[in-house]
């Protein structure tokens, strides 16, 4: 069409015609849209009347029993804790085995690559690059990522093709409403249980775009499944110890989800505190469908999921587990005065970290976990035993030993587990975030605020248990 | 709700998806609809794995596309966002009627759940404002089924104007017939004949003046009729696409 | 009657919309045009969202959204 029809002299005394027409009528922009709505919806009444006979009028008696006991004033909640709570625990339990199986295998290839080396005769550092510096941490972070995605998000999926997550937001939006932002950031937020970079895409789900805004900085305020597994070593290690026998993983579990009530609790706070200084605004227009219940197709979830994510986590694996790999390698066996870059970097940032409650090498640790928090732990593991590579003990107790020769207590882990929830997004998570706000400013502070957040909560906790004396 | 699908596909980060015909026989054909009818699952069964995702250009909406083959002739099945209208009070709903509009798909599917039809014919009637090639899937006919809810199709065809294919596309039935609905619009071999929708007397005075107007800059793939409404109904948003074109 | 105060179980017609701008859109879109019959169906844990019937979908709105529908109760 060969338009400018704006500048179109004829077409505009024509537009301007039509338009005194409706005004000499009293038809306003608004009115104008009512009528045209109310006019198709009256002709989409009458035809569907015409079309539709329904032999039973309670056709949506078992749907809204259903709701009156997931979304009642006393099971509501419970209710949804509770398939949570499955639903992690089905992740956590279930990926140790698959996790297992799949570090098994590629620690064999590793071998066979290191026989290679050795048969090409190819120089130490090079095999110390390529083989313990990138591929094994590229082994480690599939190994341990892979499993809980892969179980994680066909769960996530089976519960949004039953109906279920559209309930959740029903349930939670008042929490949002007084933080002024959306219900559905609850979908995002639970989302970012197992990513956070996923639940970052999720917020696509709110409309307006502050409030979305809001859900995107926030999201990094739950644990994902890099993070779970170092909170749940650090638990079981220092707390759940105090008591034996049957109530062990009943206290840890308990532990748990405190954090990530925590986690929740912030999530909210931050949100409020965004939308009443930079993100500031009135709660947008908030309609949500509860759509029918219906049978989810699981065979159709498990292909896709699986296939999708396999894909999603060796593409990320590979674009920032390998370069990270090699920094870690080149910093741990390069020596400069006698010792290597690693611990320069920890005793740099030593003084500051006493501050927060940790020590250099761990504050280091969260640093070069940047790319995926799952290498956090070995990282810190790896820099006491100055091993030059990575290395994961199969044994808790025997790494509660090295941590506590290495000066860790109570206060230590409660630190770490503070820092371990509030501190920047990963790598993957920080890119999509550039990705969907288009901006660097959003990104930055997106980076800014779990941190700031993180270290004035270790500060405070670190250093109110020295002052009483607790240790 | 689509969260899963849209935020954790392989390539749900990637840019400006556009189209691309192999040859000028290929089809490409929009698949429109409410949330939660099901046309995703519609779309996966037609596509399989020939599919990819992507955002629309410059937005940060998901956009898919995929391919199959019925016949002598190939399809692209581009799958717009799902909405409950095309008034373009969203991103989302922008980008639909952007596509629908300005896309020039050789002919759009509008899916709908057979257990909410009413609720769905609005968005098929204002689709068939914008397009005359249009396919109406009433899909979730099982579903409808074990409510207890009839619907005639062969009435509402009637009705409408248009082809009208039932579906229940999770256990893949009516996906073929909806295929050939689909062929037999684009090899012209129906040529859907959609109602006209009446409006007040004063609106259809307003549109008289304007349209004879609009028909005259327009190609002949959008109706003139919608255009001079829309225009009258406009917000700057509708009036930006024009300038590209 | 502004919808909110509409008693759960109890049906109602739209006599008029006081909103303006996107929100009455978003309203309009779902087909709360005048005489459409609504019914306040679940309240929300908190009280807040309440569920609707609405042309046979359920429709969650909050107390803002639905104090700006006017309906007659019936």
């Amino acid at each position: 069409m060969n338009l400018n029809i704006l500048s179109n002299d004829e077409f505009l005394s024509k537009f301007e015609e039509a338009k005194g027409i409706l005004e000499e009528n009293g038809i306003t922009r608004d009115i104008l849209r009512d009528k045209i709505v109310s006019c198709i919806y009256k002709i989409a009444e009458k035809s569907a009347k015409q079309v539709v006979s329904i032999e039973n009028k309670k056709y949506n008696e078992t749907d809204r029993k259903i709701d009156r006991i997931l979304t009642s004033k006393i099971y509501g909640i419970p209710v949804m804790i509770a398939l949570l709570g499955v639903v992690f625990w089905i992740t956590i339990t279930g990926a140790n085995y698959p996790s297992e199986l799949i570090a098994t295998g590629l620690f064999w290839i590793e071998d066979r690559l290191t026989d290679l080396f050795n048969l090409l005769e190819a120089p130490k550092w090079l095999h110390g690059v390529m083989v313990t510096g990138i591929y094994r941490t590229l082994a480690w972070v599939v190994s341990v990522m892979l499993p809980p995605m892969a179980i994680f998000f066909p769960l996530f999926t089976l519960l949004e093709d039953l109906g279920y997550l559209p309930r959740v937001a029903f349930n939670l939006d008042n929490f949002f409403k007084k933080a002024c932002c959306h219900g559905k950031q609850a979908l995002t937020m639970c989302m970012g249980f197992g990513c956070n970079a996923a639940g970052v895409i999720g917020c696509r789900i709110i409309d307006s775009p502050r409030e979305r805004m809001i859900a995107i900085l926030t999201n990094n305020f739950v644990p994902c499944n890099g993070r779970f597994p170092t909170l749940i070593a650090i638990i079981t290690m220092f707390f759940a110890g105090i008591v034996a026998g049957p109530f062990k993983s009943l206290i840890s579990a308990l532990i748990l989800v405190a954090f990530i009530v925590f986690g929740v609790v912030m999530t909210l706070l931050v949100s409020k505190i965004l939308s009443k200084t930079i993100l500031r605004g009135l709660p947008s227009s908030f309609t949500l469908e509860l759509p029918p219940y219906r049978k989810p197709q699981i065979g159709r979830i498990i292909v896709r999921s699986i296939f999708d994510r396999t894909l999603f986590v060796l593409g990320r694996a590979v674009c920032i587990a390998a370069p990270a790999g090699l920094i870690i390698w080149v910093l741990a066996n390069v020596q400069v005065n006698g010792l290597n870059l690693l611990t320069h970097f920890a005793n740099f940032l030593d003084p500051f970290a006493y501050l927060i409650g940790m020590d250099g090498i761990i504050l280091m640790a969260f640093i070069l976990g940047f790319p995926a928090n799952e290498i956090v732990i070995p990282i810190i593991i790896m820099s006491y035993l100055s091993t030059g590579s990575l290395i994961e003990f199969e044994n808790l107790s025997q790494l509660y030993e090295v941590l506590v020769s290495n000066g860790w207590t109570w206060l230590t882990a409660v630190c770490v587990m503070l820092f371990t929830l509030l501190h920047f997004p990963c790598g993957t998570t920080c890119w999509t975030i550039r990705k969907e706000t288009q901006s660097w400013k959003w990104t930055v502070l997106s980076f800014l605020i779990p941190t700031v957040t993180g270290i004035i909560c270790c500060f405070i906790v670190a250093n109110t248990a020295r002052l009483l004396g607790l240790a | 709700m689509g969260l899963t699908n849209n935020s954790t596909g392989i390539g749900a980060l990637e840019k400006e998806l556009k189209i691309e015909r192999m040859t000028d026989d290929d089809k490409v054909i929009a698949i429109a609809g409410n949330p939660n009818v099901g046309k995703s699952t519609i779309f996966n069964s037609l596509t399989g794995l020939n599919q990819h995702t992507g955002n629309w250009p410059g937005k940060t909406v998901t956009n898919a596309q995929g391919k199959y083959k019925f016949k002598d002739r190939n399809f692209i099945l581009v799958d717009i966002p799902g909405t409950y209208s095309l008034m373009a009070n969203s991103v989302e709903e922008e980008v639909a009627r952007d596509f629908i509009c300005f896309g020039n798909p050789d002919a759009t599917i509008v899916v709908a759940d057979a257990t909410l039809l009413e609720r769905n014919l609005n968005l098929v009637l204002q689709t068939m404002e914008i397009t005359s090639n249009i396919i109406v899937c009433v899909n979730l006919m099982d579903e409808a089924r074990r409510k207890k809810i009839h619907i005639d199709l062969e009435l509402l065809s009637e009705l409408l104007g248009v082809p009208v294919i039932g579906t229940s596309a999770r256990s893949g039935k009516g996906l073929d017939d909806l295929m050939q609905a689909v062929y037999d619009v684009t090899a012209k071999k129906i040529v859907p004949e959609p109602v006209k929708i009446e409006y007040d007397g004063v609106i259809e005075e307003a549109i008289a003046v304007l349209e004879p107007e609009v028909k005259k800059h327009l190609n002949e793939n959008l109706n003139s009729r919608w255009v001079a409404l829309k225009l009258l109904d406009s917000d700057e948003s509708y009036f930006y696409p024009w300038k590209n074109i | 009657m502004p919808l909110n105060y509409l008693p759960l179980g109890k049906k109602g017609r739209v006599k008029k919309l006081v909103s303006d701008g996107i929100v009455r859109r978003r309203m309009l879109d779902l087909g709360l045009i005048d005489g459409t019959e609504v019914e306040a169906i679940q309240k929300s844990p908190s009280g807040d969202p309440v569920a609707y019937f609405i042309r046979g979908a359920v429709i969650a709105l909050r107390s803002e959204e639905a104090s700006k529908i006017i309906v007659e109760p019936s």
